[in-house]
Formats: C-alpha cells, structure tokens, sequence
C-alpha cells in the first residue's frame, strides 16, 4: 500500500476531510464552451468568510487544499487568501488557466510554496485552444505563464480536456508539455453543468477516440494492464466506496455551500448557517452517502467492472440516483475491457451480472487463445 | 568548548497536518511526503530550534515511550537527518536566537 493510499485509509476511519476543493469565484475571464459553471458572482463569500472556512478545514484535519474556480485569481484577494492557507500548513494547488499570471505573480507563487499549478491546455494549436475558451490570446498568455512559472521553479501540470473541438489534439499537447518541462494529464470527462444541463456532454470525444487514448501506452502505461478486465470481487471492494467525495473529500462553493464533491452538486449545508465540522459529521445528506457501500449499488455491485470502475457518483446522482450506474463510466469501463457494463447489458435487454460479464470474459480469453 | 548539541527547527517550506496520532508533512521543495508515527511527531512538534535534540528525546520521547535513550536518540538522529535531507527540517550545531526560534 501506498503512503497515499495509507493516509487516505487513515483518514477515512477517522472520518478526516484529508483533501478539500474551494472554488473562491464562479466568475471567469474565459467562457469555455464545455464549462460546467455559470458565471455568477452575486453572493460570493468575503475574505474573512473564505479565510474562516480555510481555518475550519485546516482544523477539521484537511491536508490537501485545492483552490480553484472559475478564475481564482480574479479575485483581488486571491493571494491574501494563498497565503493565509500557507499560513495554516496546508498543501495548496491552484487550478487556473494562467492569463493573470505575469512574472510579479509567477515569483510570488512560488514564494508561497504552491505545491502545483495545474493549467488547462486543450490544444497545441492556438487558433483551436482560443475558440474553446472563446479569449482571443489565451493560448499565448497561458503557454507563457506555464513557461513563466517553470522558469521560477514552481510545478505546473496542463491537463487536456478532450472533446470534439479538440478531437486528436492529445498526443500534440502532451509533447508541448514536454518541450516546457511540465506535467501533462489527459481528461477525457466533459461533465454535465451544475444546474442539470447535460447538452454539453455532446461535446465528448467519440468511442472511437476514447478506445485510442485507452490503448496508448503514453496515456495509460501499461495497455494490457490497463485495459485488462478483473474477474475477482473480494469483500473488500464490496464493502468499500466508489470514491473519497464525502468521505475524505469535501467541495466548498464560493457561496459558502458545501457538497460531496465538485461533481456532486448533493447539498450537504451552508457555511453561512453552520460550522463546516457541524456539516462534516451531521450533515443528512453526507450520512447517508457514506452509509452505501459498493454492495448497495443496485446495478453496479452485480457489474464485471465493479472492481476497477472510476464509476463517479456524482454523475450518478445528476443522473437522478447515486446509487446507480454513471452512464458515462459505463462508457469507460466498455471502451477499456469490450465488456458491456451490467446497466448497458440491462439497457440492451441483456441478464447483467457478474457471472454474464464472466462469461464474456472467458469468451475473449477463448477467442485469443 | 565546542557544543556536541543538534538543534532541530521546522522549515517554513512544507505542509503539515495532523491525522489521529500521526502527523503528515510534505515538502514544498520536493513534495516528498512522510508520514510521521507518534514518536516521529513528538520530536517534531518539539523541533524549535532552541532546545536540544538530546532533551527533546529525553523528555518527548524516553520519558513517553519504553525505549533507552542511547537507541532512542540513534534512531532521533538517523530520524532528523533524513527529514533534513528534505527541507523539512535545518539542523543546526547552535540554538536559534531567541526571535528565530517558533
């Protein structure tokens, strides 16, 4: 076991929010045609209300702090609020997209300690990277901070969200960030908006797209293993969680709300009206999230995916139930293995379970032999 | 006469947060990441860079935990030198003044 993997383990039994996300504005200076959020900025928590909520999670246990938005550094006070983090110890990463960040900024990140800025890049093409965020220059102002801020010693990783808009663009994209010396992840999600609108998942990558970044060796690693369907399902999957949101992660909105996770818009309370610990441990909505183990799920506990799916529970929950199937890991899970999830087996009239995704699996394995 | 003293200070570049007994601490230098056991926390907690790692062990950790005090300020020693090695810690053969020391 990993030492992440033993703190998370720790922190889980302890019931310690090790990692929370705290997006300190919805505003933003890039209108991103797959952006989940409105832009609204009525009723944004203040600086003390943010730096009140910071404290409540340092003191709660939290270790990992991300804060993001929107654009965070539209806030004026974005490197007040940096440094008041800092100040408690926490381990800091800010998401941006990096337009604000010249060099009086690149030096102060890294004065601060900013474990990682983490940039989204979506193409190695500026005309491309441009349209998607719809800010004329973005794709320069934003290769130039990367550049800026690797040059002051600080760790930047560009994440490539992939939709059609950008359909092939991933390879080229990481090898940029390789020419710049920085991190590179792949994110082949495009989430529904937090409102329910869903018509912006249209602009996902085909199964045809997705199959290939799944069998490239420099996305993945190890494409056999990777895509490799498992057969066994101990107690232990069983009895666990699909994931740590609720568990040891919390989402704060810049509204004082707080959910599960980004991705899971399950009101759970407001800052505004109670402590983030009297939210943590009492909340109605965050005990019965982590009442459902793994053989609760209703479709997904009897699904030959159930030990290795990224099935995400706040896409299931904005599908209308979060003890079931995300359609979209479903999706994953097929495209890795070319074994059809128990919900796409049930979709198609099909008996779904373990034992059918077995026999499916002792079919390939047949076929190849 | 020249002190045979260590004294130990936290850095100001890491991350650090409690878990049950244990304390976790990462540097911002390297992003290594320890994960510090009750003993390892106690030592840490006492690092001020004024008072010697000899009675840091003697009084953290000796007088807490069933352990000599020869073995015990070996392993505090080997201990030290390896969150050093990181930035997490300055080691120092003098104490800190007064306004340096936390």
């Amino acid at each position: 076991m990993s030492l992440l993997e033993e703190m998370n383990q720790k922190a889980t039994a302890l019931g310690v929010p090790l990692s929370a996300h705290l997006d300190i504005t919805w505003r933003c200076n890039e209108r991103c045609v797959h952006c989940y959020l409105d832009h609204e900025g009525k009723g944004e928590m203040t600086t003390a209300e943010i730096k009140d909520a910071i404290r409540q999670l340092s003191e709660c246990g939290t270790f990992f702090l991300s804060i993001s938005g929107g654009e965070p550094l539209l806030r004026r006070d974005c490197f007040e609020i940096l440094e008041y983090a800092r100040g408690l110890r926490l381990n800091v990463k800010l998401k941006t997209n990096a337009v604000m960040i010249g060099p009086k900024e690149a030096a102060r990140i890294k004065q601060l300690g900013i474990e990682q800025v983490q940039i989204s890049l979506y193409s190695h093409r500026a005309e491309v990277h441009d349209a998607i965020t719809k800010l004329p220059g973005s794709w320069r102002r934003t290769i130039d901070a990367a550049r800026r801020l690797k040059a002051n010693g600080v760790k930047v990783s560009l994440t490539n969200v992939l939709m059609t808009y950008n359909s092939g663009h991933a390879k080229a994209v990481k090898r940029l960030a390789e020419e710049l010396g920085v991190g590179f992840a792949v994110d082949p999600t495009i989430t529904p908006k937090l409102n329910g609108d869903w018509s912006i998942t249209g602009l996902g990558i085909s199964r045809q797209e997705l199959e290939e970044i799944f069998h490239t060796e420099e996305f993945v690693g190890d494409v056999a293993e990777y895509c490799a369907p498992v057969s066994g399902v101990d107690d232990d999957i069983l009895e666990g969680h699909s994931c740590s949101a609720g568990h040891t992660l919390a989402y704060i909105s810049p509204f004082a709300e707080v959910f599960p996770c980004v991705q899971f818009p399950m009101a759970c309370g407001s800052l505004r009206e109670q402590s983030f610990r009297e939210i943590w441990w009492h909340s109605a909505a965050l005990s019965e999230l982590r009442s459902v183990r793994v053989r609760d799920l209703h479709t997904c506990s009897h699904c030959a995916h159930v030990a290795y799916c990224s099935r995400c529970p706040g896409l299931a929950y904005m599908e209308g139930d979060f003890r079931g199937p995300s359609s979209q890991d479903c999706e994953k899970s097929y495209v890795r293995t070319g074994i059809p999830s128990a919900a796409r087996s049930r979709a198609a009239g099909r008996v779904a379970g373990v034992a059918s995704g077995l026999v499916q699996i002792a079919g390939v394995l047949h076929a190849a032999s | 006469m020249a002190s045979t003293e260590t004294y130990i200070a936290q850095s100001p570049d890491i991350a650090a947060s409690t878990l049950g007994d244990d304390t976790i601490i990462m540097s911002t230098l390297d992003s290594t990441i320890f994960m510090l056991n009750s003993v390892g926390t106690a030592i840490w907690k006492a690092a001020d860079g004024a008072t010697p790692l000899s009675r840091i062990v003697g009084e953290k950790v000796c007088a807490e935990f069933d352990v000599a005090e020869d073995r015990a300020l070996a392993d505090a020693e080997e201990f030290v030198a390896q969150l050093a090695q990181h930035g997490i810690l300055s080691v120092s053969a003098q104490p800190a003044s007064p306004r340096e020391a936390l």
